[in-house]
């Protein structure tokens, strides 16, 4: 349980980390958080010969956000300092409600959150939320910056797009649109631990019915897969959960979503939890989008 | 053996030479105490505290991030010091579970309140229940007990259930109010008063225990 040999950088600025991360290609590794880096090196899962801590990169842990540009977090914006950001919440609110999600608040002291969705690991939750909300990942080398939408960013399990020498250096969202809510939950062991099954959904309302929907999964179906059930849902009441077509999602959702099986929980029963958490979070998403709604109308009226 | 006249860079590049792995110097804060420790550059944290620099408050159970054991405070917050590379804490202060007694030797107040609340059995849980309980109280110094069952919820014990556990996070916001000038049951109390004394506060009863007072 402890690493092997190897060398370890700390460049004091971005330029300085491509150009360690450049000479020594294929070889080296960016050590972030270490939140899910540390565990595959002690374990011996991984063995970089070099390890370029990002860690005291000055002016490299900002958050931005805005109605028109959304929410920019960077490379060392730990899980916690983003999940506390008040204007982060007000432009999209599903950030901060699933990076309660994540870990325990000691993890999420240390872990960030650019780290975790370039992990992309399917049973962590914030690759999740940025494959719903869309948006891209900024990158870095020594060849130049380029933007990586989210649509093109998952290439498999903790696997992505990004090429061996390239930094994340920022993540951006797009803010959240009126008359569209969000909700997002998982069913762990233990609060806190990774999900038997999460999701997060997004719903677009018009009239007191569902118009539109969106989700994804958190430990069940394919990572960054976003899957569309406007189809099956449109029209259901967004203020009536005994409406029968949130019942037909639930089934739809069992038949279109893989689950696998592992030391926690067997496929069957990821199924059941896909069925029935589709069904809660989709409807809490709509219930989202009605308050919203609701909460422009008052405070509207209020001036 | 490098010799003293040596410069710190030749003793690196001859410990490489001699080990075959790069080796760093690293210089932290350690309890207040602020020092260089040499060390093959993929120690971790947990390790150079333990090994290296003999604070072996700090536990290590499963070194995955799981179990919470190593739990040490990183420039104030709790962090998993098993999941920190040693050269990632250049510059950085760090506290233990031993850095929390006060000089005079006084217990911390979740270091008492687990006294009092008999929060440990074995102890191996215990430092990195307590390093995560003092951060958290600083946020919060009057927790529910639901926010208390939060607080501890990443951490594990194997031995003695998490009751008194939690019991203990709730004193130890009690203790720590007390210290800081507050008096629970009105300045006249007797008991409030002898709360603030060390001697006697050693021997008050567990929150929810038996009735009576110190
Ligand atoms: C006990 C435990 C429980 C956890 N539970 C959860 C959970 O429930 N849900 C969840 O989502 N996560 C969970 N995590 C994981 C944690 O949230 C992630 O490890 C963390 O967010 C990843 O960020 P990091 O900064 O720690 O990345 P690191 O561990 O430093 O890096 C992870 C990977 O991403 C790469 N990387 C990181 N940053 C960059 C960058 N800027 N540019 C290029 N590559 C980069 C690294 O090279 C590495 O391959 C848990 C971790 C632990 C230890
Ligand atoms: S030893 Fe670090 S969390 Fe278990
Ligand atoms: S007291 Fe033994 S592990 Fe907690």
């Amino acid at each position: 349980m402890k690493p092997s040999p190897l060398t370890y950088h700390r460049p004091r600025s971005i330029d300085e980390a491509c150009q360690i991360l450049a000479d020594v290609a294929h070889e080296g590794k960016v050590l972030a958080g270490g939140q899910s880096l540390i565990p595959l090196l002690s374990m011996r899962l991984a063995a970089p010969a070099h390890l370029v801590d990002i860690g005291s990169i000055p002016r490299l842990d900002a958050v931005s956000s805005s109605r028109e540009l959304g929410v920019t977090f960077d490379a060392l914006t730990t899980h916690s300092v983003l999940e506390a950001d008040r204007g982060a919440a007000q432009v999209q609110p599903l950030i901060g409600r699933g990076l309660r999600l994540v870990a325990h608040p000691t993890i999420r002291n240390r872990g960030t959150t650019v780290g975790s969705i370039v992990h992309a690991d399917p049973s962590a939750e914030m690759p999740a939320v940025l494959a719903l909300l869309g948006g891209s990942v900024t990158v870095r080398s020594v060849r130049g910056v380029r933007e990586i939408r989210s649509t093109d960013l998952f290439a498999g399990p903790l696997e992505t797009t990004l090429e061996a020498d390239e930094i994340a250096t920022s993540v951006t969202v797009p803010a959240a649109d009126p008359g569209v809510g969000t909700a997002i939950d998982e069913i762990a062991r233990r609060h806190g631990d990774y999900a038997l099954v999460g999701v997060a959904a997004q719903v677009r309302v018009e009239g007191g019915a569902v118009a539109e929907a969106r989700m994804t999964y958190v430990s069940a179906g394919e990572l960054g897969e976003v899957v569309d059930y406007t189809d099956v849902l449109r029209g259901a009441s967004a203020t009536d959960d005994r409406d029968p077509l949130w019942r037909n999602l639930s089934e739809f959702a069992r038949e279109r979503i893989d689950t696998e099986p592992d030391i926690h929980a067997t496929a069957r029963y990821r199924s059941q939890l896909v069925a029935a958490l589709t069904a809660r979070v989709g409807f809490a998403a709509a219930q989202d989008a009605v308050l919203d709604g609701a909460a422009v109308h008052a405070s509207a009226g209020g001036r | 053996m490098a010799k003293a006249t040596h410069s710190i860079d030749e003793q690196l590049a001859e410990l490489q030479e001699e080990t075959g792995e790069q080796h760093l110097a690293v210089t932290f804060t350690l309890n207040a105490v602020t020092q260089t420790v040499v060390l093959p550059s993929r120690t971790l944290a947990s390790d150079a505290i333990r090994h290296h620099l003999r604070q072996t408050g700090t536990h290590v159970g499963c070194e995955h991030g799981v179990c919470g054991a190593c739990t040490v405070l990183l420039d104030g917050k709790p962090v998993r010091s098993c999941l920190v590379l040693a050269a990632s804490l250049e510059g950085r202060e760090v506290t233990t579970v031993e850095g929390l007694v006060e000089p005079d030797g006084t217990l911390h107040p979740v270091q008492q309140a687990f006294i009092d609340c008999h929060g440990l059995q074995c102890g191996f849980c215990t430092p990195g229940f307590v390093t995560t309980i003092a951060a958290f109280l600083e946020e919060n110094d009057s927790p529910t007990r639901e926010e208390a069952t939060d607080a501890i919820a990443g951490n594990l014990c194997r031995c003695t259930g998490y009751q008194n556990i939690r019991a203990a996070v709730l004193r130890a916001a009690e203790i720590k109010r007390e210290r800081s000038g507050e008096f629970p049951l009105g300045e006249d109390d007797e008991s409030s008063r002898a709360s603030l004394d060390p001697k006697v506060r050693g021997t008050t009863n567990p929150v929810g225990g038996r009735a009576g007072r110190a």
